[in-house]
């Protein structure tokens, strides 16, 4: 039966004002909400629903980050996963380590799908998906918004720049899931209790085989530029005479 | 010589208007070469438009069916082989590029720079990260191979006025068939593109219904301008996908921008930051909108719009 491998990211969570340190170093962390990534939540709850619908049979969340990232992986696994990976990893993960660190899992456990999150809300890359599809040698159906099962084929509905479009890919296959795949399931209080009798693997990535090094390195952390203060204006009239004035209408 | 690739975006025999912004961004590169890629079934239409771009220095042409439609899986292999003895290989942050590059960057085995809004020097580039909330500096260490998508709201469109050569390749690579083309629903409309249009007028939640989203086309249709929404917007079925603007949909430079019941979330306004002068009706004076507004006007949206169209 179908295993499914779900890419769980550790993040600031999107609620959070993010702040840049002042010596440009990175954004502030401490005492700061961290989450699973909003889209890595909307890709394990399109697996959980594959497998009530029983398309699939048991689903793994995989996270590489630090030991803290445990507490995400609980949420996964209170969610429904039903088992869950731990590959330990200080510090930043570029998204080609990201993707070798999820291909030395899928050759281990040779799933029938694996799905991320479009992007991470944190380095908003959008690399990890297309990464690992190209190192497995496999489809890919990025910014999934509908994914259904046609025998041993997926039919998937993906939000482009144009509009929607439908690809087919044969398994195994990639997934990125975008916003409007669905709407994640909250955790309730029984599914965290149970969630701690699941079992949580930790690994780290030499034990895996791959190298954290990356020739692209963050150098310097600073703040966007601030747009200016505007004014208000009292009502319609005003307002369509100030965009005249500046040419803009 | 700093030899860069850029992969072309067409649809229709029409170059996307992204690529000549990329062209300028790859133009940005200190001594550049640039050389644009078009895949396409049949592509001489588009390699013209590229051709005729300014900065260019050459077109390559790789023709094949297989090519009708941009599948990443069916053009990576294939952007590998032409991108051999390029330094640097750029394509645009639209869903195109976005689905293509990092499938290229892992192939080629680089990390990929997604975003690139500034090219401070051959290897250090800056992007946007939290949703443009930080800017980081990123330096690529001598010798790996530069694997770029560039933000298209940073930069101007490369002018017109370029005479390249397009030269014809055949690229002898398998292509995989596990990956098909189905369809694209692409709603059909004389509206200007929201990428690319100078002015843009956007709803939110507070249209309130897709016959009420009407009245934010109709004030559009006497801008001349493009329209956008919200995720709130599109998620209740009042706009379609592509309309929405922001963190994770379109990114967007307009000289105008006006926010209709839009409350101002940092995923929305991120896709905004680089128009040039924003407008923000909310009825919520406190509505973060107005923080970053050039003129905010507060007030029920159903009374003041029939006015505003009035007036203009
Ligand atoms: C991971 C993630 C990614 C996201 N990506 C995006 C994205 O790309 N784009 C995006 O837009 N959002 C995105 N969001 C959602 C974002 O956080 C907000 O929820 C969304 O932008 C809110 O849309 P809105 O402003 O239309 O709705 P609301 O926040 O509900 O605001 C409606 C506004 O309308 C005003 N209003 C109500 N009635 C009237 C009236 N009659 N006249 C005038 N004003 C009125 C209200 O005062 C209010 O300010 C994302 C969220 C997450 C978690």
């Amino acid at each position: 039966m179908r295993k499914i491998l779900v890419g769980v990211k550790r993040v600031i969570d999107y609620n959070v004002r993010i702040r840049v340190k002042p010596d440009g170093t990175g954004v502030v962390t401490d005492g700061v909400k961290m989450s699973i990534n909003p889209f890595d939540e909307i890709a394990l709850e399109e697996a959980l629903r594959m497998r009530e619908r029983g398309e699939a049979a048991e689903i793994i969340a995989v996270c590489i980050g630090p030991d803290d990232a445990q507490q995400q992986l609980r949420t996964a696994l209170a969610m429904g996963a039903d088992r869950a990976i731990l590959v330990k990893h200080d510090g930043p993960v570029d998204p080609l380590v990201a993707a070798r660190t999820l291909h030395a899992i899928a050759q281990k456990e040779s799933p029938a799908l694996v799905i991320v999150g479009k992007q991470a809300i944190d380095d908003d890359a959008a690399q990890t998906g297309p990464m690992l599809a190209a190192l497995w040698d496999r489809p890919q159906a990025t910014f999934a918004s509908k994914v259904e099962f046609k025998g041993e084929t997926l039919v998937v509905t993906r939000e482009v720049d144009a509009g929607l479009e439908t690809d087919e890919v044969d398994l195994p296959a990639v997934i990125t899931a975008d916003l409007r795949l669905n709407e994640p399931r909250y955790v309730k209080l029984p599914d965290i209790m149970k969630a701690k009798k699941k079992p949580l693997d930790v690994t780290d990535l030499a034990s895996l085989g791959v190298d954290a090094g990356s020739p692209a390195q963050v150098v310097r952390w600073e703040p966007p530029a601030q747009r200016q203060k505007g004014v208000m204006v009292k009502d319609a009239a005003e307002l369509v005479d100030m965009l005249k004035k500046k040419g803009l209408i | 010589m700093n030899k860069v690739l850029v992969i072309a975006e067409h649809a229709g025999g029409s170059l996307n208007p992204a690529t000549a912004k990329c062209v300028t961004c790859a133009a940005s590169v200190p001594d550049a070469e640039v050389t644009v890629a078009v895949f396409a079934a049949d592509g001489a239409g588009v390699a013209a438009q590229a051709a005729a771009l300014k900065g260019v220095a050459k077109v390559l042409l790789v023709e094949n069916a297989a090519n009708a439609q941009p599948l990443a899986a069916v053009l990576a292999p294939q952007v590998v082989k032409v991108a051999a003895g390029h330094g640097y290989v750029f394509g645009p942050s639209t869903t195109f590029g976005r689905d293509l590059m990092p499938r290229v960057a892992a192939l080629l085995g680089v990390p990929q720079l997604s975003d690139v809004m500034a090219v401070e020097s051959a290897t250090r580039f800056k992007r946007p990260v939290y949703a443009g909330n930080a800017i980081t500096t990123v330096e690529v260490a001598p010798g790996s191979v530069i694997a770029c998508t560039v933000r298209v709201a940073s930069y101007e469109s490369a002018p017109a006025g370029g005479n390249a050569t397009v030269e014809k390749l055949a690229v002898d690579v398998p292509l995989p068939s596990h990956t098909r083309f189905v369809t694209v629903s692409a709603a059909k409309s004389d509206r200007p593109d929201l990428q690319t249009a100078p002015r843009v007028v956007s709803g939110g939640r507070a249209l309130g219904s897709a016959e009420n989203f009407e009245i934010i086309y109709r004030l559009a249709a006497k801008l001349n301008a493009g329209v956008g929404a919200s995720r709130a917007a599109v998620d209740a079925g009042y706009a379609p996908n592509e309309m929405q603007v922001g963190q994770t949909g379109k990114i967007i430079a307009p000289e105008l921008y006006v926010a209709i019941g839009i409350s101002g979330a940092i995923q929305h306004v991120t896709g905004i930051k680089d128009a040039r002068t924003i407008v923000a009706i909310n009825k919520d004076p406190e509505a973060p909108i107005f923080e970053i507004a050039d003129i905010g006007l507060v007030g029920d949206l159903f009374t003041l719009l029939p006015e505003i169209e009035r007036l203009i």
